[in-house]
């Protein structure tokens, strides 16, 4: 299995100053401890919508990567948005699942499906260009660059444990101050 | 039967329907190139058929209402305007969404609703089907901006009201009560 902090440091430099990075739950509060940025999307809002707002931002932003760092549980409240971004044609989301198989921020109770649930089938039958699942980190860290130079949508499942634990600043991620921020850096060009 | 519903037919009140023709160009003329849409009875001949064949659209299909809220709400982050259209039992299912991203994060998100099931020449308030006549109270509590739509001429207030969305960065919600005509 992967430490989720570790996966996401193998990401760090794949991520260039252009990127966008949507992110929920756990993985949005140890993101922005290990790479805050003002393209970091934070302000996602209602569970399980990271990707529709990926697909927005996908849509609009062309010459942009956009990146998804979404949650399993997240996913599955919205397992349509699978199917929505294959048929929109977006070339430049880039959809990753943080899959622990458990709701860590509401009292880590197990997924329906927890044990069987296998995402990256899922996205390929939906339509996405490539899916892999990764729990080795050498692995992960091989493969990354040619996924992230092929063309989306592509998903990786990060098959993960909690790594280090980083604060939860939920006040931080529903400000107005982090929107604007957020605007401003998109809008700078 | 058919004697029967030709007679239900006939004693139905005439009224006029409000022009799709005319809603897509004022659309067009509040800057609108983006539509996101679920189909709704309401409005698919009228208006989602047309707008799907209209090159001056690029039309994303999703397969639940809550997503075109965040794909709207997304996309008015670099100015880009959208149109969110779906049935009323859409709106519905998308509350908590329109909620956290239309009022909480104050984003624009522009939607048109079709009332399905609404009488045509009865107001919503009015009408027998409860999941219609509740809408416009349900809105009221959630202090969402909504106009109706029903007769023609109607839709005239269209570019106002999503000038207004995007001036004060809000929800509004156009409600359409009469199917569009095509023409």
């Amino acid at each position: 299995m992967l430490k989720r902090d570790d996966a996401l440091k193998a990401l760090i430099p794949h991520v260039s100053d252009n990127d966008i990075v949507v992110a929920v739950y756990q993985s949005c509060f140890d993101w922005l401890a290990l790479n805050p940025r003002d393209l970091n999307y934070v302000a996602v809002g209602a569970m399980g919508q990271a990707s529709s707002h990926a697909l927005g931002l996908a849509l609009t932003h062309p010459d942009r990567r956009v990146f998804v760092l979404d949650g399993d549980g997240s996913l599955l409240m919205n397992l349509g948005t699978l199917v929505t971004i294959a048929n929109a044609g977006v070339t430049n989301l880039y959809h990753f699942v943080g899959a622990n198989r458990v709701y860590e921020v509401n009292g880590s109770h197990p997924l329906p499906g927890a044990e069987s649930i296998d995402f990256a089938a899922m996205a390929k039958a939906a339509g996405y260009a490539g899916a892999r699942s990764f729990s080795d980190q050498n692995l992960l860290e091989e493969e990354l660059p040619d996924m992230l130079a092929a063309p989306g949508p592509q998903m990786f499942v990060l098959e993960i444990v909690a790594g280090d634990a980083y604060p939860r600043d939920y006040d931080y991620i529903h400000s107005a101050g982090a929107r604007d921020t957020f605007r401003k850096a998109l809008n700078q060009r | 039967m058919m004697v029967v519903a030709s007679q239900e037919s006939q004693n139905r009140p005439k009224v006029a329907h409000p022009s799709g023709a005319r809603i897509i160009q004022l659309i067009k003329d509040a800057n609108i190139r983006e539509i996101v849409a679920v189909p709704d009875i309401v409005t698919s001949d009228g208006l989602l058929w047309p707008i799907s064949r209209d090159p001056a659209f690029r039309l994303t299909r999703v397969c639940k209402e809550d997503e075109g809220v965040s794909i709207c709400g997304a996309m008015s982050y670099n100015g880009t305007r959208a149109v969110l259209m779906m049935q009323q039992t859409g709106l519905m299912d998308s509350l908590n969404a329109i909620r956290a991203i239309g009022v909480d994060y104050e984003l624009p998100i522009v939607m048109f609703v079709g009332l399905q099931g609404k009488e045509p020449a009865i107001h919503p308030d009015q009408s027998s089907a409860y999941g219609v006549r509740i809408i416009r109270p349900v809105l009221d509590a959630m202090q969402l901006s909504h106009s109706l739509i029903e007769e023609p001429g109607d839709e005239s207030h269209i570019p106002k009201k999503i000038e207004q969305a995007y001036a004060m960065s809000r929800p509004h919600i156009f409600l359409i009560g009469r199917s569009p005509e095509v023409q």
